[in-house]
């Protein structure tokens, strides 16, 4: 088990690709398929691509608040990778690799972020959750998802994510610790990217590791490289066999880093040094997955400049047609806050829409 | 004299405030460091160091709850969260503890704290960014419940709510945070917390605002003016406690009442200041006290907030509705 051998209080951290792509940890490569490993780094690309774009639309004007995903896109997809279609994703705000793979589409991604509740009614075979903003009150639900399953017998397992930030709510020691109570199927993925807005990871916790807070409830836990994308899907397949199995929670701390600011509205020049972020960006999880796909002759830079062609195609498309999507009606903001619409609701429905067309007269 | 918008009047009056007195402590999430996501208390770590501003970890009801116990222990925190949204984990705190240590004690314990957070929408902000939970505060006995208008008020009502024996919940409409600047003493001074302002003086109707409405119903006057519908405007500045006396003799005066906010209606403040007006002045009502509030739906994200926020021209046809009744 991989989470004996990486024990996060002996400061051990899990990791099989290097920084330039190589393996170092030859025994624990996991066995993904060529096919499943493009897909996995095409998801990566599209990630990244959207992030890019929705950026630029931003800042263009033509887009409100967005929280880019730039550094963590090995985590988001390393994770969700080792899980079935079946399986539950619950997420927080900052996984959109993972909402991709899972089969969110780019356009209801868009109209999230533009402010359309309609970018969180995902398709029916989608198991996913809303995104999540209020920080770590999803995992709770993440874990009840779990215990229905439990009393059900079936074997779908739930992995949840939460920030660094996050694991300093009473939320998430509430859920990990029913988790372990009542033994359900779930992997907490913990996306520590060394920031909550402007505080580091270091001012959340005195804990050295976010993976250790699995040892006092009795859960295993484990910390990973989070940019390296086969140590995020070693770690998560484990867990996520071990949930479909019996054996209960997981609590995997992916160790990576936001190389964009914490939302469109921040300016994290005030609390970081660019050093710090050009560190990092030498450890970026796409080009090391890359260069190893690369080596494994299952990609080149050919195909890797026309897959970014396209996709950069297919998101202007898909944003395009988000922003000729216009308004929310007015009867969508009444209409789904209860199955049938009670009285005082209709009232004011009726009297406002009496109002504007007495308006327009 | 400094021309100030409301959010450097809040800078300026904790400034002060912690130079005045050493036992005032500023905390909460991104609020030592980088000075707060609306800079609110930009400057004030550097000034008066780690000890007396500082981030906390990412957990509002440790931050409202810790706050109770600094209070009992001699300090005077001030926190800040976030965003209104964000208060939810501290209810537990704030409605089961802040406001009831004084009676249960039976007075041995006060607690001389404020906590501030932006609140209201109109900002096309992110899903919990927007919501106006006034009312849930100023139910609740034990707190008081203050929102200023003005940088001139912000300054004012933010140095007594510091000065306060009490807790005060200050809430901050986040719309107005830099819409406007204004002349704001370089001197230290209190507005007294529970009192009303009139803003416009009118012998029609009464109409009651607070916060980023204040400034829409203002611009609603506009329309009115030449109309000859002479409006009294008032902006509330305490939710609670309300300030009946200045309500009910505007009333007795005008004999028309509205009231507006962008909380629920339903259970909302209106609801409650409408009961006064009819406990005060009944008898002086020449057409049904009214208010025009948010729906009673979840406010709506962005392409759907402009149902949900109410317009100037709403209002001024509001109070022609209500003038003409
Ligand atoms: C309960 C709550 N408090 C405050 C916020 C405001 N806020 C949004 S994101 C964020 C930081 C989150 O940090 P982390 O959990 O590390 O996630 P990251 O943003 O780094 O992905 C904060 C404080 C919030 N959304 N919810
Ligand atoms: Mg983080």
């Amino acid at each position: 088990m991989l989470t004996d051998s990486y024990n996060p209080l002996e400061g051990k951290m899990l990791s099989i690709l290097d920084k330039d792509g190589k393996i170092i940890n030859k025994d624990l490569v996991p066995d993904i398929s060529d096919d499943e490993l493009v897909h996995m780094y095409k998801t990566m690309l599209l990630t990244r691509i959207l992030d890019i774009k929705s950026l630029q639309y931003q800042r263009q004007g033509r887009m409100l608040t967005y929280a880019p995903n730039q550094g963590q896109e090995a985590t988001q997809v390393g994770s969700i990778a080792a899980s079935e279609k079946k399986d539950w994703l619950v997420p927080a705000f900052r996984e959109l690799g993972a909402w991709l793979y899972k089969g969110v589409t780019i356009e209801q991604i868009f109209l999230y972020w533009y402010g359309n509740e309609l970018g969180s009614k995902f398709p029916e075979d989608v198991n996913m959750l809303p995104i999540c903003v209020p920080i770590a009150s999803q995992l709770p639900h993440a874990v009840g998802i779990g215990m229905a399953s439990n009393i059900k017998g079936e074997d779908v397992v739930t992995i949840a994510y939460v920030g660094d930030g996050g694991t300093s709510q009473g939320e998430f020691s509430e859920a990990v610790n029913f988790a372990g109570v009542f033994n359900t199927p779930t992997v907490f993925i913990i996306s520590n990217n060394q920031y909550a807005i402007s505080v580091p990871r270091e001012a959340q916790t005195k804990a050295k590791t976010l993976a250790q807070k699995a040892i006092a409830f009795e859960i295993p836990g484990i910390q990973v490289d989070g940019n390296d994308i086969l140590a995020v899907y070693a770690a998560a397949k484990e867990a996520v066999d071990r949930a479909r199995n019996g054996g209960g929670p997981t609590l995997i701390e992916c160790v990576t880093y936001r190389l964009g600011p914490h939302t469109t509205s921040d300016d994290p020049t005030i609390y970081r040094e660019d050093s710090e972020v050009e560190h990092w960006k030498e450890k970026d999880p796409i080009t090391r997955f890359k260069n190893y796909l690369i080596k494994k002759k299952l990609w080149n830079e050919e195909m890797d400049e026309k897959q970014k062609e396209e996709y950069n195609t297919l998101v202007n498309n898909n944003f395009k047609k988000v922003e000729e999507s216009g308004l929310v009606p007015l009867e969508d903001i009444f209409k789904y806050n209860y199955e049938e619409m009670p009285e005082n609701l209709e009232i004011q429905y009726r009297d406002y829409v009496k109002y504007l067309r007495e308006e327009v007269k | 004299m400094a021309l100030l918008n409301n959010i450097s009047a809040i800078t300026e009056a904790l400034d002060q405030e912690m130079g005045r007195d050493n036992t005032v402590v500023v905390y909460g999430e991104d609020v030592g460091f980088e000075g707060g996501v609306f800079r609110a208390t930009v400057g004030l770590q550097k000034k008066y160091g780690k000890d007396r501003c500082f981030d906390t970890p990412l957990a509002e009801a440790a931050i409202i709850g810790s706050a109770v116990g600094m209070a009992v222990n001699g300090m005077k925190p001030v926190v800040e969260i976030q965003f209104s949204g964000f208060v939810l984990p501290g209810l537990n705190q704030i409605i089961g503890h802040v406001a009831r240590y004084r009676n249960r004690s039976r007075g041995r314990y006060n607690l001389p704290m404020v906590i501030r957070m932006p609140y209201g929408g109109g900002v096309r902000a992110l899903e919990h960014h927007s919501e106006s939970l006034e009312d849930i505060f100023a139910q609740t006995p034990g707190l008081k419940v203050v929102i200023p208008s003005t940088p001139y008020d912000t300054k004012g009502l933010l140095l007594a709510a510091i000065r306060d024996p009490d807790p005060v919940i200050f809430l901050e409409p986040k719309r107005i945070y830099r819409a406007f600047k204004q002349e704001v003493p370089k001197e230290d001074y209190v507005l007294p917390i529970g009192k009303a302002k009139l803003v416009n003086e009118g012998s029609d109707i009464t109409v009651v605002a607070w916060g980023a409405l204040v400034r829409e119903v203002q611009n609603a006057l506009k329309d009115l003016k030449d109309e000859g519908i002479s409006v009294e405007l008032i902006d509330l500045r305490t939710i609670s406690p309300i300030d009946r006396d200045t309500i009910i003799k505007s009333v007795q005066k005008t004999g028309r009442f509205l009231v507006v906010h962008e909380a629920y209606k339903s259970f909302g403040p209106g609801a409650e200041l409408i009961s006064i007006v009819n406990e005060g002045a009944f008898l002086y009502l020449e057409a049904p006290p009214t208010r025009l509030t948010g729906f009673d739906v979840t406010i709506p994200l962005p392409k759907g907030e402009h149902h949900f926020i109410i317009k100037p021209k709403q209002i001024s046809d509001k109070i022609r509705e209500i003038v003409s009744f």
